[in-house]
């Protein structure tokens, strides 16, 4: 069987587990019914063009976890980032792991998604928020169909959270392959702010497709800073879907480091519906072997005086392939926008390849919008400049590549977290950079 | 130390060294002058080993070997320094970072292990107070904003770091001001030894006030056309290049 008459024929023995009478229960209908009509995206698709999800569909995947995994904290301490206090939301193959997690209620709310959906406390934030930002396509509507498990945060306004949130996803391979789809919601109200980070790891080489759907809602003048560490292991796959809606003056950044994976696909949405809002997209992309990692981000600037700053760098060698698709609306009404948009590519290898597609869509004529791409070799002056000072040439072509993808990490306001993606670049680059002053 | 014979060089087909002949000798500085596109910088990125120009006759020879036929970093190696008129910004990656790496891989060319950290940071404490480089400077991306007194003193820190045999200083006066400029000739006469050489790339008179050249080579459409002692400087300061082209035209 297909996996597409897989999924929807799952979906009836789906809902005999969970309550009908949830408010959510009409969405996921609905989800499913969409789904079944549109089927998994083709490469047919103006934005799938160059991502093809054959390979990955191929799997006999199991769709819901059969057994619950427990695994040692020291087994994947190095998953975590452990040298500061954080709160944890953990699962293990789709399930919550409490032992590894660290919640709280505790005049907010960091906790799961199943209680969320369940409880009638949560019930007015589900019926506000869940399914409120996604957009009507294929696999988000496969998420929301199935959704039921993944992390709810909610902030009530004027609180600073002050340490991050962890959000990670293991898969322990018990079964040969694994389709995931984790659902989060993070609700954060008037005047707060929030960092979390968020990881999907493979433990073993059994192929795991992960279909995740993320919802974010900035009240006014909220911050929200959001990491994607993307380095999971060659046969595991990740759609990522992420839905920003930003009141006014809020500002939400997004960091994506894309270095693992078989194929990683972003879709990353922000919607500016209030004035004078801020919008960070930034990623890093290091990939060689076969891997593919295609980012599909859009900017809707749906109201005047707000800003979004996108800068996707990639590295890719060896026959691995990247796309960057950049989409900007610009409403009529949204004047004094200022969109940048930059995508710098780097091939390593004549067999890597970028398909890099600026698409900006202006309605508004008081709008400075700058988009650039580049796919290039590195600056000959300075290889020179390197190599005069004894650095050899493969050591200084490293040294260039860090220093290239190296920058975006500036914005990264959790010091350990950049050092930590420093140290991967390094690694991933093959650069031994030491000591610092 | 550094013997060049009849060295002719192109880039891009075009010949810009047409038969340059040169000896220099441990514990000698000397001083190339001449006017613009004569083929100064052009001769110090060939003897650095800049892949661009091709040497289409003659020898390099450092200590005796023939260096024509090796990488810039292998040159390097041998003790070839070259100090750059604009030294190139590399955004991301620190003057502490890009000089650990350098020293240690020239280290390991060498045969040598990894410098201790603590030596490396005592030599660098060291060499920084020598020309005046506040220590905040060290944990900034190389040469990334920084004024031209600043490039050309991480330059002249650089050398001050790797103790080359020969070193080329490539216009290292321009942009500098007159405190700038002090520091920097302070800095290459301290570095100055019986057994290494300076060579000294410049326009102007100024720069030969402080580093003072056993030699004055003047430079004209690729040939060295004149060669004298340090008295070449000051009639060339006095009366321009004009006699000079006129003595090689008649």
């Amino acid at each position: 069987m297909e996996l597409k008459e897989k999924l929807v024929s799952s979906f009836l023995a789906f809902e005999n587990n969970i309550d009908v009478d949830s408010p959510v229960h009409d969405i996921r209908s609905e989800a499913i019914k969409q789904f079944e009509k549109q089927g998994f995206p083709t490469k047919k698709e103006e934005d799938w063009k160059y991502t093809s999800l054959n390979a990955i569909l191929k799997h006999d995947y199991s769709v819901f976890p059969k057994q619950e995994n427990a695994i040692e904290y020291r087994d994947v301490k190095k998953y975590f980032l452990h040298d500061i206090d954080t709160y944890k939301i953990i699962f293990i193959d789709g399930k919550y792991s409490s032992h590894l997690s660290q919640t709280t209620h505790d005049g907010m709310d960091i906790c799961l998604m199943s209680t969320a959906l369940t409880k009638p406390k949560y019930r007015l934030i589900i019926e506000n928020y869940f399914n409120k930002a996604t957009t009507n396509d294929s696999l988000p509507n496969l998420n929301t169909a199935f959704s039921s498990e993944g992390a709810y945060i909610h902030i009530p306004k004027n609180k600073l959270v002050e340490k991050p949130i962890q959000i990670l996803h293991f898969s322990t391979g018990n079964e040969s392959a694994m389709m995931l789809q984790p659902r989060n919601l993070v609700v954060v109200d008037e005047n707060s702010h929030v960092q979390i980070i968020e990881r999907h790891q493979s433990l073993t080489e059994n192929p795991v497709l992960t279909n995740s759907v993320t919802e974010i809602f900035a009240g006014k003048r909220a911050i929200v800073d959001y990491y994607k560490v993307q380095n999971d292991n060659k046969q595991a796959s990740l759609v990522d879907n992420t839905f920003i809606d930003q009141k006014q003056e809020s500002l939400c950044s997004v960091h994506t480091f894309s270095f693992g994976g078989k194929l990683t696909r972003n879709n990353l949405n922000f919607f500016q519906n209030g004035e004078r809002i801020d919008s960070t997209l930034k990623g890093i992309t290091i990939i060689e072997d076969k891997q593919h990692v295609d980012h599909n981000t859009l900017v809707h600037h749906i109201e005047p005086n707000c800003e979004s700053h996108q800068d996707y760098k990639g590295i890719f060698g060896e026959r691995s392939t990247g796309v960057f698709n950049g989409k900007v609306v610009v409403e009529k009404e949204a004047q004094k926008t200022n969109a940048f948009q930059a995508n710098n590519n780097i091939l390593v290898s004549d067999n890597a390849t970028i398909n890099t597609k600026p698409q900006l869509e202006i309605f508004a004529d008081d709008v400075k919008c700058s988009h650039g791409c580049t796919i290039g070799q590195l600056d000959e002056s300075a290889m020179f400049y390197l190599r005069s000072r004894g650095i050899p040439e493969k050591e200084a072509r490293a040294l260039l590549m860090y220093a290239f993808a190296n920058n975006v990490l500036e914005s990264v306001k959790i010091p350990e977290l950049k050092a930590r993606i420093n140290k991967l670049i390094a690694n991933k680059i093959g650069v031994n950079i030491g000591f610092e002053l | 130390m550094l013997e060049i014979k009849n060295l002719h060089a192109s880039v891009e087909d075009k010949n810009i060294l047409r038969g340059i002949d040169l000896q220099v000798n441990p514990g000698e500085v000397h001083a190339i002058m001449g006017p613009n596109g004569s083929g100064k910088s052009t001769l110090a990125s060939v003897i650095a080993g800049k892949e661009e120009y091709e040497v289409t006759e003659g020898n390099i020879l450092l200590e005796g070997e023939d260096i024509e036929e090796l990488a810039a970093e292998e040159r390097a190696h041998k003790g070839v320094f070259l100090s750059f008129q604009y030294p190139v910004e590399i955004p991301g990656v620190t003057v502490t970072n890009f000089i650990k790496t350098a020293i240690n891989e020239t280290r390991k060319a060498r045969g040598l292990d990894d410098m201790p950290a603590k030596d490396m940071l005592k030599m660098i404490r060291e060499k920084s107070e020598m020309l005046e480089i506040d220590r905040k400077f060290l944990s900034r991306s190389l040469n990334e904003g920084f004024s031209g007194g600043e490039k050309k003193r991480n330059e002249i820190f650089q050398m001050a770091i790797l103790e080359p045999k020969l070193a080329i200083l490539d216009e290292t006066d321009s942009g500098l001001d007159i405190d700038a400029l002090r520091i920097v000739a302070n800095g290459v006469n301290k570095l100055k030894n019986k057994d290494n050489a300076v060579i000294v790339i410049t326009h102007y008179q100024r720069l030969l006030d402080h580093i003072v050249p056993d030699f004055v080579h003047v430079m004209y459409e690729g040939r060295i056309v004149k060669s004298g002692g340090k008295e070449l400087a000051h009639q060339l300061e006095e009366k321009g290049y004009d006699w000079i082209k006129e003595e090689v035209n008649a």
